[in-house]
């Protein structure tokens, strides 16, 4: 590479840490202000010397009833709706890639149209059948939308993946003795978990990060996912919103997202190139 | 094994064992859609066919026994109002400014990526942070950072004053909505871009470069049309993405100096304001708006779908 290229794809990479850590490193940092140097106003990126609160903010936060609901409904609803979605987009996908069927365009279509649906325009209908079947505000009432609106997601990333496995692998292994369930779970089985893996952390990624069903399906603190009480947190006074509890709060609702970036990183990026792109 | 009684129907079994394979295959594979199908069709197409009767109505949730049909009146009260037209035309600007700004940044952040020997995985997993993040987080972080009591983007720009109030006017709250919009999606925007770049064949890129062609007729005449499909998914996936525009409106300004979009528009009616029937019939015509975003872009950009399926 030359010199020149080599300066300017350090400076580049330079530019994307940047760019994506800040903003990250901002909140942290806004999290250690303390709350009166909040109210009284504290610009400036770092806490002051005065103005720095420890982990007094996580603390509070944690110890919020509503927040650690909202915690364990976010991560209940996720987890749910997740496996059950990964279930159903396997078989589909399965289906997808290996048999030929008719029909297999229209759930392709199917498919492509959700991904691309305004979900505010089914807020409205849903909410009105939700209280009326008795799901309003409950868990199942967020997993049912979660699961349809990750589907599509999930049937693409796994058909991809699903491409490209050697299928005739499994007729090898019958060939060489096996039974049929041995040679789909000792040889395809192996081959395809990269995939399913890769589509359900997608998918846990959407359901941890809605909002829209978050506020509108759910009223109180049983059902409600930590987006939607993230952003109803207004602590003591509703014109003043405690900036610095609210930034320890969503610093504590990213922390799985880096855990799971920060193990998964390969396969987060090949699930999403995978099922998107490939001229 | 049972080859030795078959010879004699050999001309028509392979056929009828085909069919009656074909037949099972088929069954097999509906089977296995359905219940994905059934789902998605669940939440999706029924609710919007209730949008669609639900819109004739005069029907409102504080008085839900007066339900009157009005036939297509809440249509033309919408389209007649010019909030719903203002809405449309901020969501449209939100989506052309971001999806224009993402796709310039994001191819940056691919070809850096592409090229990136040091430090791979360490960027590869920063650029999934803002990707993962909650979109309403985002919101937050951008909220108080442009704030002029807790924020530092005042005290960083220059020419900008110490208590200048982002949210306090029109065009200065859309930017800051669109600064976390663009920060949260640039990522998935590079990475699909990314994957289209290394479809580039570098034979060829070496070959325009023996001929004597300079950087920018190598990005024009080679890169970018090499990697037409990914870029145009990338547009349509991106561009009916931020016409959906929500959280961050809803965080940041709540919709406040005329900052609001159809989405936020629609959920104002049908949830704070409980009026179903007309809430439903803005619906429906977020719907139509999308539809028709995806058709134009689809058409104007020749857009290949079936290579979006991975089928071309």
């Amino acid at each position: 590479m030359k010199l020149k290229t080599r300066i300017g794809v350090i400076l580049g990479g330079l530019l994307i840490l940047t760019w994506c850590l800040l903003p990250v490193a901002w909140i942290i940092s806004l999290s250690f202000k303390s709350q009166k140097s909040v109210t009284e106003g504290s610009p400036g990126f770092l806490p002051t010397e005065a103005g720095f609160a420890g982990w007094e903010n996580y603390t509070s936060v944690l110890e919020n009833e509503q927040f650690r609901r909202a915690i364990f409904n976010s991560i209940g609803i996720s987890l749910i709706a997740t496996l059950l979605s990964v279930i159903l987009a396997t078989l589909a996908a399965y289906a997808i890639a290996r048999l030929e069927f008719k029909g297999k365009k229209f759930v392709l279509t199917t498919a492509l149209v959700i991904a691309m649906f305004p979900v505010v325009s089914l807020v409205g209908p849903l909410f009105d059948v939700w209280r009326s079947i008795g799901i309003y505000d409950t868990w199942i009432g967020l997993i049912i939308p979660y699961m349809s609106f990750t589907l599509p997601l999930a049937i693409w990333t796994l058909s991809a993946f699903f491409r490209e496995i050697p299928w005739e692998m499994e007729q090898a292994a019958q060939v060489d003795g096996a039974t049929s369930w041995q040679a789909f779970r000792k040889v395809i089985v192996p081959l395809a978990a990269p995939g399913v893996f890769t589509a359900a952390i997608l998918t846990f990624f959407f359901a941890w990060n809605d909002f829209v069903f978050g506020i509108s399906l759910t009223s109180t603190e049983s059902a409600r996912p930590i987006p939607a009480a993230l952003s109803f947190f207004v602590g003591a006074d509703p014109f003043n919103r405690p900036a610095s509890l609210l930034a320890a709060g969503a610093v504590v609702s990213t922390i799985p997202i880096v855990i799971i970036v920060l193990l998964f990183q390969r396969k987060i990026v090949a699930g999403l190139t995978s099922g998107a792109v490939k001229g | 094994m049972s080859t030795t009684i078959a010879p004699r129907q050999e001309t028509s079994a392979p056929r009828q064992e085909a069919s009656d394979r074909a037949v099972a295959e088929n069954s097999l594979g509906r089977k296995l859609v359905a219940p994905a199908l059934v789902l998605m069709l669940l939440v999706t197409a029924f609710p919007m066919l209730r949008a669609l009767w639900l819109s004739l109505f005069d029907y409102s949730l504080t008085a839900p026994d007066d339900q009157k049909f009005i036939g297509l009146t809440n249509y033309v009260t919408a389209l007649t109002d010019p909030l719903f037209w203002s809405t449309t035309l901020n969501t449209v600007f939100i989506m052309v400014v971001t999806v224009a700004v993402e796709l310039v940044i994001g191819f940056i952040f691919a070809m850096v990526m592409h090229r990136v020997i040091f430090a791979r995985g360490v960027i590869r997993t920063s650029i999934l942070i803002p990707y993962g993040i909650i979109t309403v987080v985002s919101g937050f972080a951008w909220q108080f950072a442009f704030s002029n009591t807790n924020g530092f983007i005042n005290g960083w720009l220059p020419l900008i004053e110490d208590n200048f109030n982002w949210f306090g006017e029109y065009g200065s709250a859309m930017a800051a909505i669109m600064v976390s919009e663009i920060w949260k999606t640039t990522p998935f925007m590079s990475l699909l871009l990314l994957a289209g770049l290394a479809q580039v064949s570098e034979d060829m890129l070496e070959a325009a470069q023996v001929d004597g062609a300079s950087w920018w007729q190598r990005l024009w005449k080679v890169i970018l049309p090499n990697m037409r499909s990914a870029i145009m998914v990338a547009v349509l996936f991106r561009a009916l993405d931020a016409y959906r525009i929500f959280d961050n409106i809803f965080v940041m300004t709540a919709g406040a100096q005329g900052t609001e979009s159809v989405s936020f528009l629609t959920y104002r009616q049908v949830i704070e304001q409980f009026q179903l029937g007309i809430g439903s019939a803005l619906s429906v015509l977020l719907f139509i708006s999308v539809l028709i975003v995806a058709f134009v872009i689809v058409k104007v950009f020749r857009v290949d779908l079936a290579s979006a399926r991975q089928e071309g």
